[in-house]
């Protein structure tokens, strides 16, 4: 894997804010800033979907990303295109050096089929990206499409097998990815403890934007 | 690849040709069969609770909870509320693709040239995009809708690397799939080429659309049996009946 360092600086980032675990977040970046998603403790997979500030209706497309790099992960040089067709960010610095885009995001009702009845009840980021989307008031039910998974290491085999392993990102592993247009970006630090996506411990992540 | 063994007396038939699109209700109990006639053709499918269309199709869920990036025979098809949509109970090409999507009508134009009804008439180069966006309108649907679809008939693999490659030949002329509908599901269908084969032309092939009852649920044993987890999506599905 290809792994590229970012010579951003912390301090010189004009936003910061930490995601505890299990928690939703919302937020905007504008053409043209950089925003850094860095898993704090490791092993921490961060859910996200991102949309066109000026028009919520367009928003991240995995289909059309996957097939205009003719690659089935996320790295340094993916260029995440929407469902009209534009780019939407770049990914710019990549420390972890793989994410996943096929394994969508934990829900209540996914986790019925995947492992009991009985886990109905558990946190999902389904339930995060909701409840982020409804307060915030620009997107709803209908507007959350297939996500990505930031640190998370879903291999895909050349016989068609696909499976969720343990992670390959550690503590102070990042992402880095630059805005073509204003976006809003809507992220579930993803609360899941039946499977090794967060080690079975989910952890916070920051977020962190320069201009 | 598993083949149907069982005659079915046939409610209906159509021929949806290549370049065309359509929707339906699939009818709780009801099987659709989506034959190849040509060999080679390419069907983008989306899927949605017929009562209650916020309730779609989910590609990311199908994959993770069967464990797999291809569908076949023994595979369900899942919305995002832990149902199943449709089950694949028959399948004689054995690898469906969930990774290339659809074209707009600008990639289209780029891949094919320009096609435009007036010189063209009926045979103007249609796109995936449009296609299934004008179906669901239909149902008063939109963009938001438009979700990722399951390409029928295609075959796309991923190498050690995650590089990926089209695999020209994998449905063959007389080669089907069936979908059997353990819920009333709506079904959109465009039948165009795959995104990434390489065809330069634009040529898309016809399939043949063919639908039956089901008189016993027994059809669904393969795909309720083939893991543990769709014991419980059916076990979902059959909470909307009681």
């Amino acid at each position: 894997m290809n792994l590229t360092h970012s010579d951003k600086h912390p301090e010189a980032a004009v936003y910061r804010a930490t995601i505890a675990a299990g928690e939703p977040f919302l937020c905007e970046v504008k053409a043209g800033q950089t925003l850094r998603l860095l898993d704090l403790e490791g092993n921490q997979a961060v859910d996200t979907l991102f949309y066109s500030a000026k028009n919520p209706r367009e928003r991240y497309d995995p289909q059309r990303t996957l097939r205009k790099q003719n690659s089935i992960y996320l790295t340094t040089g993916t260029v995440l295109y929407s469902n009209l067709g534009n780019p939407l960010l770049s990914i710019v610095a990549d420390t972890c050096g793989r994410h996943d885009t096929l394994g969508g995001a934990c829900a209540q009702e996914s986790n019925t089929v995947r492992y009991a009845l009985d886990k109905r009840y558990m946190h999902s980021c389904r339930d995060n990206f909701l409840r982020a989307s409804l307060h915030d008031g620009r997107l709803n039910k209908a507007d959350i499409g297939a996500n990505i998974n930031f640190f998370m290491n879903v291999p895909v085999t050349p016989e068609g097998g696909l499976t969720f392993e343990d992670g390959i990102s550690a503590p102070g592993k990042y992402v880095e990815l630059k805005a073509h247009m204003d976006v809003i970006v809507l992220i579930s630090n993803c609360p899941q403890l039946n499977n090794p996506c967060n080690g079975y411990n989910p952890t916070p992540a920051e977020v962190l934007v320069w201009d | 690849m598993t083949a149907s063994l069982t005659l079915r007396p046939t409610l209906y038939e159509e021929l949806l040709p290549g370049g065309g699109h359509t929707s339906f209700v699939l009818k709780r109990g009801q099987l659709l069969r989506l034959s190849d006639l040509e060999g080679g053709a390419n069907v983008s499918l989306l899927l949605l609770n017929a009562a209650e269309k916020s309730e779609r199709l989910n590609l990311p869920d199908s994959l993770k909870c069967q464990h797999t990036a291809k569908l076949t025979a023994g595979h369900c098809l899942y919305s995002d509320m832990g149902r199943v949509l449709a089950a694949i109970t028959a399948d004689t090409c054995g690898w469906h693709d969930s990774f290339g999507g659809v074209l707009n009508a600008a990639e289209v134009q780029e891949k094919y040239g320009q096609g435009r009804y007036q010189e063209l008439r009926n045979g103007f180069f249609r796109n995936g995009v449009d296609n299934l966006l004008v179906e669901m309108g239909k149902w008063n649907l939109n963009l938001q809708d438009l979700l990722m679809c399951l390409n029928l008939f295609s075959k796309v693999t991923a190498d050690r690397d995650g590089r990926l490659h089209f695999q020209a030949g994998n449905s063959k002329a007389g080669d089907y799939i069936e979908l059997y509908a353990p819920m009333d599901t709506l079904v959109v269908l465009s039948a165009l080429q795959h995104p990434m084969d390489p065809n330069p032309e634009y040529a898309p092939k016809p399939v043949q659309l063919s639908w039956s009852r089901v008189d016993s649920d027994g059809i669904s044993v393969l795909c309720r049996s083939s893991r543990p987890e769709n014991a419980r999506g059916f076990h979902n599905t059959e909470r909307l009946y009681i």
